[in-house]
């Protein structure tokens, strides 16, 4: 039991930790020293994850690891680790820094229950308890009115898609007299009389997914929720939270409901163009980064869902790469906007004019994430969004794949707007040069590397390949 | 790994190691003396292929491609760098790196972030490279949109006029096309195997591969159209003009003399080559669009002031006929395609080098806004004149060989459709007479048009090596046609049999 939850005992090794540290008294002014253990603590963390994880079950079946799920679990890891490095700028000054980290890692442990849940109610309680710290963090800034906001929001709507999501999972379990992924997917069978009663119930429990995963017509929180929240929240919610509902996602649909696939096919279909042609317009004209890469993240999405159509272990591979792409991207930008955000407070396109003047090096960074967000070679978006598309290309659905792929042009232009705005306009008051801390930095040399590295070693997806299935 | 593919590894890592080394330099005569050795060593490689080349075909080896190299790659799904040259592949390569080599040379006065200019200019042209030495689908659309991007930083920044628009309109063009194409190539992976198991990239392969005709029929136009944007395809060829005229000097000579060749090669070796049952089918279609981007873009060009939208619109014009030569699916004009695409990837060079040059000393591009320039810069002139009358297909130059080619080749064709459209696309030829001799005729002749331009001095050095470089290219292959074109000749058997399979 220990080994198969290790990942899991980890982090509530972590929690008892920090909650320890909490309690030693003095030294509240200066949070440098306990930053650093903490990000060392988070480092080995991850570092765990690359001892070989060994295939079982536990609870009755409930909680499943193998292979694929700690490598997951580990880009997770992995993801938290960089965004903590990148708060550090705006954490060192925070007196609630221990609080920070004990919200993440809680949302992080509720995360890798909801992967490896096997049985609906095991994914319910994984989920919710990803989510609540969530909507704490969201408002963690406590003297600003915006925060609150945005931490309301986000609980509201949790609660809502949850409720959805019991609802639905009630229905299914009086369908099928079961909540495990195996046997519903004994009794889902797919034949035409039985599609009558479980697309109700499927749906609503896509509903809750939809919620998490932000597609297209659940994703109108997300923008306000993103803005609202300190920046390496919305990051956290837009990359890694994201991510953990997709893999679970996968499961759930590659496992529980893989005789159903003409029944879901055409629900992702419809999402899938109507979450990335509607995130993309309303991504054309913002002028808040943050609730310009929440919009660019929900279209994110909607290419995120062509992989997963693929149903194959292209499609899963696939996915599980380009969630590591994202988290290169992603975070890349995010990390960006984070570090501008904390020395200037300055989060709008129109303060990034000029700025490849004044700091090349960002800019440079902020130029490849953003190529990589829009899959444009040599960075490594390139080859995460075309293996997508190479997933459902499998399949046959080249119409959906041309939809993409103009949607990709779409998206191009607005991630061209933040080029052009970093090293075509000029300005009167460009971002003044500035030095962020070693930890942002370091967090960014990660992404840089990443984002250029990244598709060049074909091992990383031959591996993730060689541990993915499909239905 | 034998010596002769190292040759062809080296096209990549020779641009990439001087984009390394420029990163590290800082001082801007080593910028640009980094540039040109770098681009200089890719020119003597590019001709050491040629020479390899030619070495071993007259020595009996008749394998379809020559020093081949593979690698694999992404191993799970089959994506392999597979790189190798046919004749077609060798003409291109030649043309980028001597279009490169002379751009180098060209921007030598650029003076606003250097080091940077020369990075996007590299990257762009290692990208070209990459694109006509890959045989593998993958790497070829990766050096395809390797290829789009710096243009758009080239542009936007160190561009001209409408630098903005005309930047965003040419990559969401070309990128659109791309997007057709990546749904055509990933069709083409998903066909490669009929029995469904060991799908693949390889152009050889597909090659091979007879694909069901339902499907060519939707990923035919797909690719042809995906490839034709960037190669000028009337009606979507309204980047060009905007994208030149706004780009900097070596932007447009690297992206009208390559990067629109991009275009013509993959329509060739990727859409004919390898769905040429639907060729066969559909290139009416794109016969009658290319005839019409011939007319038009000729006809435009007459009404025309400004010297750089003067050459943006005759490419227009001669890279439909390469169009032209492709859609009629016979050798010859084949051949005369391919000949064109070198002809006109120099000879547009050439004119965008000399109107940078000459917008330098005059600072207008305006024709009626000059006059008598010859007297006064006699070489830029001079020059000027010559890429004229190779442009309007004067013997003795390289337009005259591809242009004649493309409509004895077209001619062969002996269907009322195929000789209407021969004959109609012949007319450009006078058109383009008319419209070279009256630029010529308003401001390199007659009388000097302001005082000032007798304080003008005529080319420089650098200049000088840029103009010397392309025009002994045009010399060459106008006096020596056929070592080129029998080495595209032969390279086209392969398309010529799967046209007729």
């Amino acid at each position: 039991m220990l080994v198969l939850l290790r990942y899991e005992f980890i982090l509530v090794a972590l929690i008892v930790i920090f909650l320890l540290a909490w309690l030693i008294p003095g030294k509240s002014e200066d949070r440098s020293l306990s930053l650093f253990w903490i990000n060392v603590l988070l480092f080995i963390n991850f570092l765990f994850g690359f001892i070989p994880v060994e295939e079982g079950v536990l609870f009755n079946n409930m909680f499943y690891t193998n292979e694929a799920i700690g490598v997951q679990k580990m880009l997770l890891n992995f993801g938290a680790l960089i965004i903590s490095l990148q708060a550090y700028d705006w954490l060192k000054s925070n007196r609630n820094a221990f609080e920070f980290y004990l919200l993440l890692i809680s949302t992080l442990l509720g995360m890798f229950f909801m992967i490896s849940a096997r049985n609906l109610l095991m994914l319910y309680v994984g989920l919710e308890m990803a989510t609540l710290p969530l909507a704490a963090l969201a408002a963690f800034e406590t003297d600003s009115k915006r925060s609150a906001e945005s931490g309301i929001k986000l609980i509201l709507n949790s609660v809502l898609s949850s409720a959805i999501f019991l609802f639905g999972l009630a229905l299914l379990y009086g369908e099928t007299g079961s909540l495990h992924f195996s046997d519903m997917a004994g009794k889902l069978t797919g034949n035409p009389d039985g599609y009558r009663d479980t697309t109700l119930s499927l749906l609503l429990v896509f509903t809750g997914f939809g919620f998490k995963i932000s597609i297209v017509p659940f994703h109108l929180w997300t923008a306000d929720v993103y803005e609202g929240a300190p920046v390496s929240i919305t990051s956290y919610l837009s990359v890694i939270s994201k991510s953990s509902v997709v893999f679970v996602f996968i499961s759930f649909l590659y496992i529980a409901l893989k005789n159903m696939a003409p029944l879901w096919i055409p629900f992702l279909m419809v999402t899938s163009v109507l979450t990335m042609t509607l995130g993309n317009i309303f991504a054309l004209r913002q002028q808040n980064m943050k609730r310009f890469l929440a919009f660019s993240s929900i279209a994110q999405a909607g290419y995120i869902l062509i992989g997963i159509l693929g149903a194959s272990a292209l499609g899963m591979s696939s996915v599980i790469f380009f969630v590591l792409i994202y988290i290169f991207s992603n975070l890349g930008a995010f990390g960006v906007v984070s570090v501008i955000s904390a020395q200037t407070g300055k989060e709008n396109l129109d303060d990034y004019k000029g700025m490849y003047h004044t700091n090349p090096m960002l800019s440079l960074l902020l130029l490849l994430s953003m190529f990589s967000l829009a899959g444009v070679p040599p960075t490594a978006g390139f080859f995460g969004k075309l293996f997508m598309l190479m997933a459902a290309a499998g399949k046959g659905y080249y119409i959906l794949i041309l939809i993409a792929a103009l949607n990709m042009i779409i998206s191009l232009y607005y991630y061209l707007r933040i080029i052009k705005s970093m090293f075509m306009d000029k300005s009167e008051s460009p971002i003044a040069y500035f030095r962020s801390s070693i930890y942002s930095r370091i967090a960014l040399v990660i992404c840089f590397a990443g984002i250029i590295l990244t598709g060049f070693f074909s091992g990383i997806f031959d591996y993730f390949y060689s541990i993915s299935f499909g239905i | 790994m034998p010596a002769e593919s190292n040759m062809l590894l080296a096209f990549i890592f020779i641009p990439l190691l001087t984009l390394l080394c420029l990163l590290a330099v800082k001082d801007l005569n080593r910028i640009r003396w980094i540039s040109a050795a770098g681009m200089g060593l890719q020119l003597l490689n590019a001709i050491h292929l040629l020479v390899q080349f030619l070495i071993e075909r007259s020595s009996g080896n008749l394998d379809p491609v020559l020093f081949e190299i593979q690698e694999e790659w992404y191993t799970a799904i089959r994506i392999s760098l597979h790189f190798g040259v046919d004749g077609i592949s060798v003409v291109m390569v030649v043309l980028t790196a001597i279009v490169t080599f002379a751009g180098i040379f060209a921007s030598w006065t650029v003076s606003y972030w250097t080091k940077e200019f020369y990075f996007s200019l590299i990257l762009l042209s290692m990208a070209s490279f990459g694109f006509f030495i890959s045989l593998d689908l993958f790497t070829l659309f990766f050096f395809y949109e390797l290829a789009v991007i710096p243009m758009y930083l080239l542009i936007g920044i160190w561009g001209s006029g409408t630098k903005e628009y005309a930047a965003m309109k040419l990559t969401l063009m070309l990128m659109g096309g791309s997007a057709l194409l990546m749904v055509g190539l990933l069709g083409l992976y998903f066909y490669s195997d009929p029995t469904g198991t060991n799908y693949t990239f390889d152009m050889l392969k597909i090659a091979s591969v007879k694909i069901p005709i339902d499907a060519q029929r939707f990923f035919f136009p797909l690719i042809f159209v995906g490839f034709g944007i960037i190669g000028a395809l009337f009606p979507l060829h309204t980047w060009s003009p905007d994208g030149h005229s706004a780009a900097p000097t070596a932007a447009s000579m690297v992206h009208a003399g390559v990067l629109m060749k991009l275009g013509g090669y993959g329509c060739l070796k990727v859409a004919t080559m390898l769905l040429p049952e639907a060729a066969n089918e559909m290139s009416w279609i794109f016969i009658v669009l290319a005839t019409a981007g011939v007319i038009y873009g000729a006809y435009t060009t007459i009404i025309q002031t400004d010297l750089k939208y003067i050459n943006a619109y005759s490419s227009v014009s001669h890279c439909a006929l390469v169009l032209l030569g492709i859609c009629m699916l016979n050798r010859t004009a084949m051949t005369g395609a391919v000949l064109q695409m070198f002809s006109h990837g120099v000879m547009t060079a050439l004119f965008f080098s000399l109107i940078g040059m000459i917008y330098e000393r005059s600072h207008t591009r305006d024709i009626t806004r000059m006059g008598g320039l010859l007297k006064v810069i006699p070489y830029l002139g001079t020059v000027y004149i010559i890429a004229g009358l190779c442009s309007l297909g004067l013997p003795g130059f390289s337009g005259f060989v591809a242009e004649i080619t493309v409509f004895i080749g077209a001619f062969q064709n002996d269907d009322m459709f195929h000789r209407v459209a021969t004959i109609i696309a012949t007319t450009s030829i006078v058109v383009t007479a008319v419209y070279i001799l009256r630029v010529v005729g308003i401001f390199l002749l007659g009388p000097v048009a302001h005082e000032e331009y007798h304080s003008l001095k005529d080319a420089r050095w650098f200049e000088r090596v840029a103009t010397v470089t392309l025009l002994s290219a045009i010399v060459i292959v106008g006096i020596y046609p056929f070592w080129f074109s029998d080495m595209i000749y032969e390279s086209l058997g392969g398309v010529v049999m799967n046209l007729g399979r």
